[in-house]
């Protein structure tokens, strides 16, 4: 184990994954929060990411399967007969 | 996953040959399965040709699914397969398993610090905005694409997205991390633009 308490943008970065998903532990989360709190550009480097991965969750980013393509998929798997029972 | 069918599929009652069962599971998953198809492919009818595929293969094996990962991370899987097919018969330059510039960490680095995270979402989810979002996945590279469309848009876990994709999880955290600077880089230039001066401190 090392000693350094100074967490560096490098470091940051190679952890920003694991923190946006809540996937650090408490402790590191801490560490990362100290170097946050000092440096602006992880911050928005942490803010946008954050963002970026919201936005493409979003239900405009995930449209539902189209109606005429969803019957040619039922067709074509011989499923005709439960086109019309789609629940909704 | 963040959704779970209201009421469980049945693996044994597809297995035994029920159809109404069967449509209950297309009618399940045909949605991410498409999404994936139009963004690893970039058009409708390849779109199409891996949803199909993949429900036709699926089928056809169902009797081999050993239940060791999910249903859903099992047809995630064969769909993948079936795009990453196509897609090689298409651009057969494409390589999936090698990581894109993986010797220069170079590009992992920020390079745009302008704050629009706190822009209202009505213009980032503008028809403009919407677009600038959607091109930016487009021009990930295939590998880091695929991670993260399982991961960060259908929701997948870590775990459930190496499974998928026969990758180690560490892989996948790698192709992830790299995935969402490239796409927030992409967004930060294109906001950078267009945000109104302000003053930095
Ligand atoms: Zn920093």
């Amino acid at each position: 184990m090392t000693e350094h308490t100074h967490t560096t943008c490098e470091e940051l970065l190679d952890s920003l994954s694991a923190y946006i998903d809540g996937a650090l532990a408490p402790e590191l989360c801490r560490e990362l929060e100290k170097h946050l709190a000092e440096c602006n550009n992880c911050r928005v480097v942490l803010n946008t990411t954050k963002r970026t991965i919201d936005l493409v969750q979003t239900p405009l980013e995930k449209p539902d399967l189209p109606e005429d393509v969803r019957e040619r998929l039922f067709k074509r798997l011989n499923l005709d007969d439960y086109l019309t029972r789609k629940s909704k | 996953m963040n959704r779970q069918p209201s009421n469980e599929i049945s693996l044994e009652a597809i297995i035994a040959g029920d159809r109404a069962e069967f449509a209950r599971l297309v009618d399940e998953y045909s949605s991410p399965i498409y999404r994936l198809g139009l963004r690893m492919l970039g058009n409708p009818q390849d779109a199409e040709d891996v949803l199909q595929n993949t429900f036709l293969n699926a089928l056809t094996h169902i009797q081999n699914f050993e239940g060791r990962s999910s249903l859903a991370t099992w047809l995630y899987r064969i769909a993948a397969n079936e795009a990453l097919m196509l897609l090689r018969k298409k651009k057969p330059e494409v390589n999936i398993e090698e990581m894109e510039g993986e010797e220069d960490a170079e590009d992992l680095h920020p390079a745009r610090f302008v704050d629009w995270s706190a822009l209202p979402e009505d213009e980032l989810l503008s028809d403009e905005g919407k677009k600038a979002l959607d091109d930016a996945i487009q021009q990930l590279p295939e590998s880091l694409r695929l991670v993260f469309l399982l991961r960060d848009v259908e929701g997948l876990s870590i775990k459930e997205t190496a499974e998928a994709l026969n990758l180690t999880e560490t892989n996948v955290k790698t192709r992830l991390l790299r995935a969402r600077l490239a796409l927030r880089e992409q967004l930060s230039a294109y906001y950078s633009e267009r945000l109104p001066a302000r003053s930095e401190k």
